[in-house]
């Protein structure tokens, strides 16, 4: 995954609450066996019919509740596709929130007023590290998980990150603590 | 200290900080591919594939199409290809078209037994929260988050924040727990739950069947919540014995699955009280779970309905999509179309309550309505009961399992503009097909919609 450190630029600003992922792509896309090229597919029929339109600039200012509904992760990599590197709203789908930060897509959750002050200053800085989004002379701070912000500022996989710990999930098998389970395979 | 459901599960697969071990990794066939890549690129194996389970669902065809190289669009046939040599590749038991144990995944994990009590059970689908009708701690995941499980067997998670719901009185006639979950959401929004486990508890969900507390579970993540759960109990029991996966020796898993209900006085950072006994059969107007009323009001005026700006925004937009007009009593939306199905209502009890309903009768000629077993076990229990013939003789269209219109990944979708009453969990736009227009319902208000051709409150419908 690619560190984040500082997100600096223009905004593009989708004023809508309770913005579901199956608005951010479509499920007719999510046939592609591919992780890449999702990001023209964005928002699809909202940007096809005319109903919104987005700059593919470096921040995302979205409603609150951005990204309930589905699972797909085809969301965030559509945004970052489509050029997204941070996604400000005042609150996010848990699971959303989650496949954004495995990607280093920044989510940064602040309340509506500044979300709304960024907005329309129309460029902002985010800053990862101190935890500061600024625009315009203002200034906001945000709070995110500290192991998060570890990984993310540190661009770490996941995957890697957990097999360093692989003795501690040999030594719990090895209990005997995940033999309750069924066994798929005997089936 | 007294725990909770959710904590004991927790504290029994917390390997360290942080991180628990995976009992079940459920896998379809839309959200893995690029994570079996992920494993290839790194050269990684599946750590547990006896603890990983897979089956096409999202995009398979309902017409009976036998065999993944048989599905005419390309792309689906190509995305279940892929599943199939993937497991052949990784060793992980698939259930695939043809065989007759296919099916929804959350129809599925359940029937053969594999999801349990006290288990830790994920999947890349945000319906995962279904299987905590067993009292287990079921989570939706990303695709990068599949690829962490295969590959390591755990979850990098923080222990969830914990919310109690408490129902009370019993359901009246005619009103089910699709109604129960859909009034929850209405009265919590479509946030509500964000970031909690949420026990559904009382003596409401004690009295409700396996099937019914699975409907509830499912619906958790269209109020924002992580898990849905039920403690388990001896109707949960009776359902799991006997089934492909259960212990050989069922009387000591039960002794330990008698542990895991919610100790006395363990404490909640939310709990809420709901009267199941005043609440109405349930349908959904706008474009979110939460924009719901009873079938006995009418649409609402945007400009009252929410609480603030946000709401009211959302709920003009969501009228304009749908095509309806504010103060038009819901019996009288007028419909096209039908669709019984999807892993909230498409198991057998719910085929029997719609069934019940249209037993001798016919559907309205101006509407189309498909019924859609969740499983291929489902759809052969159906057919020994002769439920089949009685929804087809009634004008339904009988099909094969699958995740249907729900979602519209596969044939079954919408048309522009069309109406359709839905069994399923979501309403967004477009969600059934583009410009398509969703009412959620239970399986008892879509089969009585589907006779009159529009919305009937089956309290009083005869």
């Amino acid at each position: 995954m690619k560190s984040v450190r500082v997100v600096e630029g223009g905004v593009a600003f989708l004023d809508r609450a309770d913005v579901d992922t199956d608005q951010i792509i479509p499920k007719q896309f999510l046939k592609r066996v591919e992780r890449t090229g999702f990001g023209e597919f964005l928002f699809y029929d909202w940007i096809r019919d005319g109903e919104i339109e987005l700059e593919a600039n470096p921040i995302l200012v979205a409603g609150r509740n951005f990204g309930c509904g589905s699972s797909r992760e085809h969301a965030p990599w559509a945004l970052e596709d489509f050029g997204f590197q941070a996604i400000v709203a005042p609150s996010f789908a848990d699971i959303f929130f989650n496949n954004c930060t495995k990607i280093g897509l920044l989510p940064v959750t602040l309340d509506e007023d500044p979300c709304r002050a960024l907005a329309a200053a129309g460029s902002g800085r985010i800053d990862l590290e101190t935890q500061t989004v600024a625009w315009d002379g203002a200034e906001a701070s945000f709070e995110i998980d500290p192991e998060v912000k570890h990984r993310l500022l540190n661009g770490l996989d996941d995957i890697g990150v957990t097999l360093q710990r692989a003795e501690a999930i040999d030594a719990f098998e090895a209990s005997g603590r995940a033999d309750r389970a069924p066994v798929t395979t005997a089936l | 200290m007294p725990k909770t459901l959710c904590d004991k599960i927790w504290d029994a697969h917390e390997i360290d900080d942080g991180l628990i071990y995976i009992d079940l990794h459920l896998v379809h066939e839309v959200t893995s591919p690029q994570a079996f890549d992920g494993l290839r690129l790194a050269g990684r194996s599946v750590r547990r594939p006896d603890r990983t389970l897979a089956t096409a669902d999202h995009n398979v065809p309902t017409d009976g199409t036998p065999a993944a190289r048989l599905i005419a669009d390309k792309l689906s046939r190509i995305q279940v290809e892929t599943l199939e040599r993937n497991c052949e590749e990784f060793g992980v038991p698939i259930y695939s078209l043809g065989s007759d144990r296919q099916g929804i995944v959350h129809v599925i994990g359940p029937e053969l037994g594999v999801t349990q009590p006290g288990m830790t059970i994920v999947c890349g689908d945000s319906h995962t929260s279904t299987h905590g009708a067993f009292g287990a701690l079921a989570f939706g995941i990303g695709t990068s988050e599949v690829e962490h499980v295969l590959a390591t067997q755990t979850m990098v998670q923080k222990r969830p924040k914990t919310m109690r719901i408490n129902y009370s009185g019993e359901l009246g006639t005619g009103v089910g727990a699709k109604d129960l979950i859909l009034a929850t959401i209405g009265r919590l929004g479509t946030g509500g739950m964000a970031g909690h486990a949420v026990e559904y508890a009382g003596e409401t969900i004690r009295g409700l069947s396996m099937e019914n507390r699975m409907t509830v579970c499912n619906m958790t993540i269209e109020g924002g919540g992580r898990a849905g759960m039920v403690a388990p109990d001896d109707t949960t029991f009776e359902w799991i014995e006997g089934r492909p996966a259960a212990s050989a020796d069922f009387a000591a898993a039960v002794t330990q699955w008698r542990e895991l209900a919610t100790d006395d006085g363990a404490d909640f950072e939310s709990e809420v009280d709901i009267d199941a006994a005043a609440i109405s059969p349930m349908v959904t107007w706008g474009t979110n779970p939460g924009q719901v009323v009873e079938v006995t009001e009418r649409v609402p005026d945007p400009a009252e309905w929410g609480d603030g700006k946000s709401d009211r925004e959302v709920a003009a937009r969501a009228l304009a999509y749908m095509g309806l007009e504010p103060g038009t009593p819901i019996s009288e939306v007028t419909l096209d179309r039908v669709f019984i199905g999807s892993c909230t209502n498409s198991r057998i009890s719910d085929l029997r309550e719609a069934a019940a309903i249209v037993a001798g009768r016919k559907v309205a000629s101006s509407v189309r309505a498909m019924v859609v077993p969740g499983s291929q076990q489902v759809s052969i229990q159906a057919q020994k009961e002769g439920l089949d013939e009685i929804f087809t003789a009634a004008g339904f269209e009988w099909r094969t399992a699958g995740c249907s219109m729900c979602l519209g990944m596969n044939p079954d979708i919408l048309e522009e503009g069309e109406r359709c009453a839905s069994t399923s969990n979501r309403n967004f736009e477009g969600r059934q097909g583009k410009g398509g227009r969703t009412h959620l319902v239970s399986p008892k208000m879509a089969a009585a919609a589907a006779i009159e051709g529009r919305f009937v409150d089956v309290r009083s419908w005869s």
